[in-house]
């Protein structure tokens, strides 16, 4: 049977003719619900921003073409889209690698567990990332009553005798927005990293310890991170993508608009305009502009990543 | 011979049995200092991650005086199921009963994440067993879909929504849904490596793709199925409707949730009640499920 997988008979050559023919009508039909869908909600959305980047919209109106208008606005005359730019760049640059790189490290801690612990240690990293809108509870931790406990704490210590308006304060909002993130960093990427650390074939370590690999931190470099370079991949996909997208948390905990805009990002700015200005031309401008941000940056880390041990 | 000879297991000390508990699963090329200074650092971290979780538990559980004493207090002293019936009569007062946000949910959930589960395996076993025109190009529009999210799509949805006329209605939230395309891509990846010679064998037994699918393949990708559910049911239980519903009697909870959050502080006991619950149904799923999710997610990685 796996013999005669490598060299088709005539017989199987023409049993395969006969699969490729019957197949695809059915195939096609398997695929058609999903990507009927995929089309019409991901996929056309996408074309139709590009064309209503280059209009006038408000809903009511029919669109009206504006040119390269949403853009020049955009970036010679928003003074808030500059800042909601500084800022999406700071949340994403700390907030991706770190990410990425934590999920990457406590995948490789949760790993050197036995299973039971292991089963344990993943839930509770993994757990701030799936508990729905659970971090309201930052906003209680940074209140800026003494009721708030960070205050409470640092007025117990001493350290100050008034309690500080955390969330009204534009130097200390991008940090909380920063650490909240943080704190909900360990998704999908992390599970992709506890999983490929364990399909790491096993006796690659036995035969790495015999070569006289002497320590762990060897053992990661030469053998674990070069057979996980397919997770590797996925999760820098996952973490560019939710570290460019920042929004929501920055909305729940500072607050929409948020004080001098110091939580304001392209995503937030992008909502203020479509569903607030109703200004749905100037929103797909910025949309388009995210959109090739995000696939930009991407496929830039993708042939980084690519070039790892190689 | 044996009974005389001591038994040194016995005499184990308790730091020895707690590095028994903890000891490293792979010993190869490990120190005991390294072995220590990794679980202290990761148990500083896994306090940084639990904190907020088991104060949202202990604040849901906390009566109103405790709520409020200074220095506020992480542990609750007295239970009491106060808050939990104060949401009860919080939301029975209010116009929509709780009862309809709790059906809304539970609908929009279970609808979408079984018709996600069942359309985004459909779509998978052709791209994962079959190569025919359009493949390769279907595959790697599913790949750069991962690289931008809903934001990006938001707007145009909304104009898309608006003229398919599917405004307020349950719909909107479960048609995108079913179309996921982080589930397509981990359940294409997991199909891969069901060998061909099942598929083939069935085929040349007279079998057709859909029995082929629903037979032989469906039933090997379990751990798949449940993956899905959870990526799935995790992003619908947190969905607020947003920009698609309008209508009061249509909108989940965790729209309900964000309302209740928005009244104050004097809810504080009420919020850290309806967190709870928000959080303690994914966190069970993900309990249950853990060891299939694992084995799905092995397969997550980008190939090139």
């Amino acid at each position: 049977m796996q013999l005669s997988h490598d060299k088709p008979s005539r017989e199987q050559k023409r049993l395969a003719r006969k699969i490729e023919f019957h197949k695809n009508k059915e195939l096609y039909v398997l695929m058609f619900p999903y990507f009927s869908l995929f089309f019409v909600f991901t996929v056309l959305p996408v074309a139709v921003s590009l064309v209503l980047a280059f209009t006038y919209f408000n809903v009511l109106e029919m669109p009206t073409w504006a040119g390269w208008e949403n853009y020049r606005k955009l970036f010679f005359e928003d003074d808030v889209f500059m800042v909601a730019i500084k800022n999406t760049v700071l949340f994403a640059v700390v907030t991706g690698p770190i990410g990425y790189f934590a999920a990457f490290l406590f995948a490789w801690f949760v790993n050197e567990l036995k299973p039971k612990i292991r089963a344990v240690m993943t839930l509770i990293f993994y757990a701030p990332s799936i508990s729905g809108g659970a971090y309201i509870i930052w906003r209680l931790l940074f209140s800026g009553d003494m009721y708030g406990y960070l205050n409470a704490f640092l007025i117990n210590l001493g350290i100050t005798t008034e309690p500080i308006q955390w969330l009204q304060n534009p130097t200390y909002i991008p940090i909380i927005i920063i650490l909240v993130q943080l704190w909900m960093s360990l998704g999908v990427s992390f599970l992709a990293f506890v999983a490929g650390l364990q399909s790491v074939d096993r006796t690659l370590y036995e035969a790495a310890a015999v070569d006289g690999i002497k320590n762990r931190w060897q053992e990661l470099w030469f053998i674990t991170l070069p057979s996980m370079k397919p997770q590797l991949m996925f999760s820098a996909v996952i973490q560019i993508t939710s570290s460019l997208a920042i929004s929501e948390v920055a909305m729940q905990v500072a607050g929409f608009p948020s004080v001098e805009n110091a939580g304001h990002t392209i995503v937030t700015h992008l909502i203020y305009h479509g569903s607030i200005a109703f200004e749905l031309g100037y929103a797909s401008a910025i949309a388009t502009l995210l959109f090739f941000v995000m696939l930009g940056s991407n496929l830039l880390v993708q042939k980084m990543l690519r070039r790892v041990g190689t | 011979m044996n009974a005389a000879k001591p038994r040194p297991q016995k005499q184990k000390s308790l730091a020895k049995r707690l590095m028994n508990v903890i000891k490293p699963a792979n010993s190869l090329n490990r120190s005991v200092g390294g072995d220590i200074v990794l679980l202290i650092v990761m148990l500083v971290f896994a306090t940084f991650s639990a904190y907020p979780m088991v104060f949202i538990i202990s604040n849901a559980f906390k009566p109103f005086n405790e709520l409020f004493i200074f220095p506020p207090q992480l542990f609750v002293r007295n239970p009491t199921l106060d808050n939990f019936i104060d949401l009860i009569n919080l939301m029975a007062d209010s116009w929509i009963p709780l009862t309809r946000y709790v059906f809304n949910t539970l609908l929009i959930t279970v609808v979408g994440t079984v018709g996600h589960v069942v359309l985004a395996s459909m779509a998978a076993y052709p791209l994962a067993k079959h190569t025919f025109k359009g493949s390769e190009a279907l595959s790697k529009i599913i790949v750069y879909s991962l690289m931008f999210n809903a934001s990006v799509t938001a707007i145009p949805g909304y104009v898309i929504m608006t003229r398919l006329g599917l405004i307020d209605t349950y719909l909107a939230i479960i048609l995108p849904a079913f179309a996921f395309s982080l589930g397509l891509y981990l359940m294409k990846n997991f199909m891969v490596q069901i060998p061909t010679v099942y598929i083939e064998s069935a085929y040349i037994d007279g079998g057709n793709h859909f029995q082929i699918f629903w037979k032989i393949v469906m039933p090997l990708v379990k751990p798949a199925w449940l993956t899905l559910t959870i990526l799935s049911f995790q992003a619908l239980w947190g969905a607020t409707g947003g920009q698609y519903i309008y209508d009061e009697s249509l909108k989940p909870l965790s729209y309900a949730l964000s309302q209740i959050a928005g009244g104050g502080i004097g809810r504080t006991g009420v919020v850290a009640a309806i967190s709870l619950f928000m959080m303690t149904v994914p966190v069970i799923i993900f309990v249950l499920s853990q060891a299939s999710i694992i084995q799905t997610m092995a397969h997550s990685g980008i190939k090139e």
